[in-house]
């Protein structure tokens, strides 16, 4: 993260470096030490208490079965991680790389296509005047409204009559939807994409298509990426749909595979060890994925909330 | 790294630019339809997907809950036929439905203050000059979210048990998965979840503050905690206002955290919240029961939603 220019956020106010760093002494006085104590170690206890969960997780994947109970919970004994990650991997012919394999499509594949329909329809309700404008716009809103878990259940029954439950798509084609995605892009697209832009465009001679995928998209990108980012948390979270739609275990995310071990730990306890580390494996790729966009969405976050 | 920056400055502008649209708007009329077929390439296929995976689920859900199951006698075949509002009747008979109703209201009248409350706290202390190595404390807590429901009630669950536990000298002691703490435990996890990603929208509100507005204030001797009260907060209602109602629809529609508990607690009922009253409906198998469970709680969450934003924004106007 260091390793990154300096975040937007405190470029953005300009002023603010160079401020900071000239009449940093006398105001640092000004705020009293007690202040100054008092936020240091609320942030303090609340760092412990958000990554000691994940620190406790880290060393638990780490000890082999007989130390788990043993050995002091919060440190390491013998480092054997690679040998448990290794164990987990061979467990009934690699189901588990299999289970991520999915995650990564479902999330992946899920939240790339669905962030390209969500950023042409925003930007076609920004850009566009039509009859029934408005109206488009309205329903969608009233579809952030409606939770995903609520239609979970009809989506069920309507992939049953058409026998499309317990296949990808059952889990794929629902979760391509954000009317979330289109809100922010229709908001992000009409303050971001001059007009002028496009009129110039159109003079060249482009057509209307083309000059979004090669013109606008481009200063729509801090949107669509936190779209992105916020759709493949959202699949890679979700869990009711694929609970509900899926019984061949070779289709599970990693989610729902995780939990059914967990569900079935007391009847084979050693499960209990692949649960640990298949949890810790899991929230690798959401971390780095966070941490390599993170200047792109911390932008497109602040433009949403802003509205 | 300097195009999003400019391009958000852009969308601060935007915000404030009524005028211009409205000029907009008044030349609109004389201007026919162009470009219809560019519009439909660009609308259709999110509308598409929409209306198969939105509308008609919403409307396939509320034609199930309107029939029932008849049967030819005792063993004959079962037929679906229209039964009014027969499944709404059972619904409202349904005593263990509401009690998950009732639960997950005081859980979110008791967790979604305390969560966003300790998301604006932080938020607030990271965008004042009170505080060193910010960049250290956002990261940190906001790495909890990219933790799923399903893996942190993993997580918690061990933390939370008896003998498995690295606190176990707590867990002895106070049960946490006992019929009386566990829907707080849960809460727990889903405050750890969610602090850092509201706390994430609100400091983003807050940057996008100019400084030059409470320079003057500070200039007056204002402190950090008046400054805090009397501008920033203010002013980031709107970003406040969105986390709630996400928040408010998250807490309704709980399910994976509870589900998950379920293998570590047998407190943890098959009708605990809402949406697992509607799943273990449907594994019954009664599809029409569920369906009708479903679009009460699809619309109470509408409903409720809908009202605080509302709610909110006449408060605001005032």
């Amino acid at each position: 993260m260091s390793t990154m220019s300096p975040a937007p956020a405190e470029q953005k106010r300009g002023i603010r470096p160079a401020q900071s760093k000239m009449p940093q002494a006398p105001r640092a006085q000004r705020e009293s030490p007690l202040a100054r104590g008092g936020a240091l170690i609320v942030m303090g206890v609340f760092t412990l208490y958000f990554l000691v969960p994940i620190w406790w997780l880290l060393v638990a994947a780490s000890k082999n079965r007989s130390q788990f109970n043993t050995t002091n919970p919060l440190w390491f004994a013998d480092f054997s991680l690679f040998e448990n990650i290794g164990n987990l991997v061979a467990y009934r012919d690699g189901v588990y790389l299999k289970w991520l394999l999915n995650s990564a499509l479902y999330a992946g594949g899920g939240a790339a296509i669905g962030t390209i329909i969500a950023g042409m329809c925003g930007y076609a309700l920004a850009k566009y005047r039509f009859p029934g404008r408005e109206l488009i716009f309205n329903v969608v809103l009233g579809g952030v409204l409606v939770p995903a878990t609520a239609l979970a259940l009809p989506l069920f029954l309507i992939f049953s009559q058409i026998s499309l439950t317990n296949t990808f798509w059952s889990v794929f084609l629902p979760s391509l939807v954000s009317p979330f995605g289109v809100y922010l892009a229709r908001i992000y697209a009409s303050a971001s994409v001059p007009d002028e832009l496009i009129e110039a465009a159109r003079l060249d001679g482009a057509g209307e298509v083309r000059t979004f995928f090669t013109v606008s998209v481009r200063m729509m990108v801090p949107a669509l990426v936190t779209v992105f980012l916020f759709q493949f948390v959202a699949i890679w979270n979700n869990f009711f749909l694929p609970l509900i739609m899926l019984r061949d275990e070779t289709l599970f995310p990693v989610t729902l595979g995780l939990y059914a071990w967990n569900s079935q730990v007391n009847q084979i306890p050693v499960l209990r060890d692949y649960v640990l580390i298949g949890a810790l494996l899991s929230i690798i790729p959401l971390i780095i994925i966070f941490l390599l966009l993170q200047r792109f969405w911390r932008n497109g976050l602040s433009a949403g909330s802003v509205k | 790294m300097s195009a999003p920056a400019a391009s958000l400055t852009d969308a601060r502008g935007g915000a404030a630019r009524p005028s211009k649209s409205r000029a907009r708007r008044s030349r609109a009329p004389k201007v026919r339809v162009h470009h219809t077929g560019a519009i439909l390439a660009f609308v259709l296929p999110f509308g598409i997907l929409f209306g198969l995976f939105y509308l008609v689920p919403i409307g396939y859900a509320i034609y199930e809950s309107l029939l029932v199951i008849k049967r030819e006698g005792t063993f004959g075949a079962a037929t679906e036929v229209f039964g009014g509002f027969t499944q709404y009747f059972l619904v409202f008979q349904n005593g263990p439905f509401w009690q998950s109703i009732g639960r997950v209201l005081m859980f979110g009248v008791v967790q979604v203050p305390i969560m966003l409350g300790l998301a604006l706290l932080f938020a607030l202390l990271l965008d004042s000059p009170l505080l060193r190595g910010k960049r250290f404390f956002r990261l940190a807590f906001f790495v909890p979210y990219a933790v799923p429901g399903v893996i942190a009630a993993i997580m918690w669950g061990y933390l939370y048990s008896p003998n498995l536990s690295p606190f176990s000298a707590v867990t002895e002691n106070i049960n946490f998965l006992s019929a009386d703490l566990v829907l707080w435990s849960i809460a727990n996890v889903v405050t750890w979840v969610y602090v850092g990603y509201n706390m994430l929208i609100i400091y983003s509100a807050l940057l996008a503050i100019p400084t030059e507005l409470y320079e003057a204030a500070r200039l007056d001797g204002a402190g950090q905690l008046r400054i805090a009260w009397s501008v920033k907060i203010p002013l980031i209602m709107p970003a406040i206002v969105l986390t709630a109602i996400f928040s408010i629809i998250g807490t309704l529609q709980l399910l994976a955290e509870p589900q998950v508990f379920r293998s570590f607690s047998s407190a943890v009922t098959s009708t605990f919240t809402p949406n697992l009253t509607v799943y273990s409906t449907s594994s019954i198998p009664n599809f029409n029961l569920a369906a009708a469970f479903s679009v009460v709680l699809a619309l109470a969450t509408f409903i409720l939603s809908f009202t605080f934003l509302k709610f909110t924004q006449r408060k605001e106007a005032q």
